[in-house]
């Protein structure tokens, strides 16, 4: 009997072997996914109920009060959070973009010509520098005293005179455009600067994807009479599908993460007018006129659904691809 | 996020080493200024203190400034030092709210503070009780080039009329009469700040930070008033809203513009850029509203026990040897500031001089806007006021948008 129990076990173990394995292997991942992202969403969640200013008093206990869906009724009229909302919409649409223009870079790109790999591998540098670093140096050449914008604007319409005192300085007829300090065009500068590392990172993501483009297709295409946009479009795009798809959810991402350079170029200015959601719960809660934890995480969870519909979306197809493939 | 880690540590370190040692003479004192003049004085008031009481054994602790704001957050609750340093107004409000910070009334009685402190105490004080001790404080006002001024036959103005005919003057040669930089907003606050405590005074200035008073409110409107017409008489310089406050100095060290509403700390800036004591100078905030008191902004810094403390005993003997006023002189000669104690005396650099004469007289003293007003007030009000020098046609917007904010704010 006793052996027979053992063994009957031992054998349950060994005809379930396969199927247990993977969440063995999971189970360390699975732990630390669960504690640095799951349960800080949930209590995400949970703090946006609460009106607190991120204190504990003298016994350690929160200085925090339930408020119930008080935050994202103040959020709905808050016109910043609009702004924000605006803000992420534009650089959803335009961060795409780099999607067709690292497309056509990548194909410019794709040719055996001497060098190559210097010009391939300068395309690809933004994307291996600090967005800090990106935000910092397209902050200077958008800079009105100093940038190249205002060197090439000064070139137009200014010119150098002696003031009061005898110093150098510079008159305009018309004032350099000071493009970061505008409410209509800051956000527009800081997309254009975000879209340069964003391009390069489609590029590579395109470059490898041509390299797999089936010679034999081309081949064949080209005998039935394809060639420039119809070749493009009918046969090469086809087969660079996966590669869009990446590219199409790298950026969504990317565009909706968006802080860094706002952070550096901008801190959300003029006056607001560049915040996104992610930058304006960094605001609310954590910058050092912040102190307001909950309405911060209220901003969070209306970034976090936003962000849910496009990953879902992205989860679904891939599994959709996935069940085809198989 | 390294500097903050490292206080963390720094200050759980020094809290443990406390835990473990016997003696009863040990202080904790968390500080945050690692510029070379401010660390160095402070050291020197710490080894004075090392000196006048043997028995004590002083652990310092000094980082980032920035650091600083964001670590005293957790460690008061955490792992409290027995002395740190803190700004008082509206910015220790939270912690005195939570019950953090101890209140000193006895101290101050002791010390004799009513009296030789009287006129930051005010600031000091919430919920009825006085809460630390401010080591140093400086004034804010009008910065200008003298050589321009004499070039040019003016004089420094008393009242609102004869600063906008300056205006006129410097602008009649090419030189734009104000300088600013208000990228990171605050520097905008302070003029109105002193728009809104020479058209108004200070009761409304504290009545408009406490929340009492609308944005909309005629007085207020007044200010605005008076603002627009700075920025159309006396103009400020083009893309104010890209440059900090250093880049508004870089436009002042040329020449391109002639005044500064500033605070004391910029002079320093002002040097570095290659001017000398001849070619700049300071004036008090002319008079707006005639017959008005004048108040001044003048921001202190001060020394808090937290009421987690360990050695609250000797936490108040430091507190109160930072406010003798020989301590008090020779910390703020070193640093450029002025000392709050009324029986210190002043460094004798002419701004310090100039100065103290301009606060000693002032009818209250301001700590600034975005420390007497809660932060999520001071956040939107700053960025209205930026938005108003930009624009100056979207008053009525952004004055209800503030009183929106304000009734969120303050319920």
């Amino acid at each position: 009997m006793q052996t027979d129990i053992s063994h009957t076990q031992s054998s349950w173990m060994s005809r379930h072997k396969l199927e247990i394995a993977p969440f063995i292997f999971l189970i360390p991942a699975l732990f630390f996914f669960f504690i640095y992202v799951v349960i800080p969403i949930l209590q995400s969640l949970q703090l946006s109920l609460y009106a607190w200013n991120g204190l504990y008093d003298g016994n350690g206990q929160s200085t925090s009060t339930f408020i119930g869906l008080e935050n994202y009724r103040t959020l709905w009229v808050d016109p910043n959070f609009w702004i924000s909302i605006k803000n992420n919409i534009l650089w959803l649409f335009l961060y795409m973009l780099s999607v067709p223009v690292g497309l056509m870079i990548a194909i410019f790109l794709n040719q055996t010509v001497t060098g190559i790999r210097i010009y391939k591998s300068l395309f690809f540098f933004p994307f291996v520098i600090s967005q800090v670093v990106v935000g910092l140096i397209f902050g200077w050449f958008y800079n009105p005293d100093f940038g190249i914008v205002a060197k090439v604007w000064q070139f137009f319409f200014c010119e150098e005179t002696i003031n009061f005192i005898g110093n150098k300085t510079v008159k305009c007829a018309r004032p350099v455009p000071d493009i970061l300090s505008s409410a209509d065009y800051a956000t527009y500068g800081i997309i254009f600067a975000g879209l340069w590392p964003q391009v390069a990172y489609c590029v590579i993501l395109y470059l490898t994807g041509l390299n797999n483009v089936a010679a034999d297709q081309i081949e064949a295409g080209r005998l039935d009479g394809a060639k420039g946009w119809k070749m493009l479009w009918y046969v090469v795009l086809p087969q660079l599908r996966p590669a869009t798809f990446i590219a199409v959810a790298v950026t969504v991402i990317g565009a909706l993460r968006s802080f860094d350079m706002i952070a550096i170029m901008t801190q959300g200015g003029p006056y607001g007018m560049t915040n996104v959601l992610s930058h304006y719960m960094y605001e609310v809660a954590i910058s050092e006129y912040g102190e307001r934890y909950g309405y911060g995480s209220a901003v969070a969870t209306v970034l976090f659904a936003i962000m849910m519909v496009f990953i879902s979306y992205f989860l679904w197809r891939m599994y959709q691809d996935e069940r085809r493939g198989a | 996020m390294t500097n903050t880690l490292k206080m963390k540590i720094g200050t759980f370190a020094a809290t443990t080493m406390f835990a473990a040692s016997a003696f009863a003479g040990d202080l904790v004192i968390t500080f945050d200024d690692l510029n070379p003049d401010p660390k160095q004085a402070f050291e020197e008031a710490v080894a004075a203190f090392e000196a006048a009481n043997p028995d004590i054994n002083v652990t310092v602790n000094n980082g980032d400034r920035e650091a600083h704001k964001s670590a005293i957050r957790n460690f008061l609750s955490a792992n409290p030092p027995d002395v740190t340093s803190w700004y008082p107004g509206n910015r220790m409000g939270p912690f005195v709210d939570a019950g953090l910070f101890e209140p000193i009334d006895d101290l101050w009685a002791e010390n004799n503070l009513n009296e030789d402190m009287a006129a930051v105490k005010p600031t000091m004080s919430r919920n009825g009780k006085t809460w630390g001790v401010p080591y140093s404080y400086y004034q804010w006002g009008v910065y200008y080039r003298k050589d321009i001024y004499d070039k040019l036959g003016l004089s420094e103005p008393k009242t609102w009329g004869e600063l906008l005919s300056n205006c006129d003057a410097l602008k009649g040669v090419g030189v734009t009469p104000f300088t600013i930089g208000t990228k990171y907003l605050w520097t905008a606050a302070g003029v109105f700040d002193y728009l809104n405590l020479r058209t108004n005074g200070y009761d409304v200035h504290n009545a408009l930070t406490d929340g009492k008073i609308k944005y909309t409110d005629d007085r207020i409107r007044a200010t605005f008033a008076n603002w627009e017409e700075m920025l159309d008489r006396c103009s400020f310089i083009d893309n104010h809203a890209s440059m900090d406050w250093q880049g508004g100095v870089a436009a002042f060290a040329n020449g391109d513009a002639g005044m500064y509403v500033m605070g004391n700390f910029a002079v320093g800036a002002m040097r570095d850029a290659g001017l000398t004591n001849d070619q700049i100078d300071f004036f008090q905030f002319p008079e707006i509203t005639p017959g008005l008191p004048m108040a001044e902004e003048a921001p202190a810094d001060a020394f808090f026990i937290p009421s987690g403390a360990k050695n609250k005993e000797d936490a108040k003997k430091f507190l109160a040897f930072v406010a003798q006023a020989d301590i008090q002189s020779k910390w703020n000669s070193a640093i450029g500031q002025l000392p709050p104690n009324s029986k210190a005396t002043v460094g004798d650099d002419k701004f310090l001089q100039e100065g103290f004469a301009v606060v000693s007289s002032a009818a209250g003293l301001a700590q600034f806007y975005d420390r007497d007003a809660p932060a999520a007030m001071a956040s939107e009000g700053m960025k209205g006021f930026q938005e108003f020098m930009l624009d100056p046609s979207k008053l009525d917007a952004i004055l209800e948008r503030l009183d929106q904010v304000q009734a969120e704010v303050y319920k």
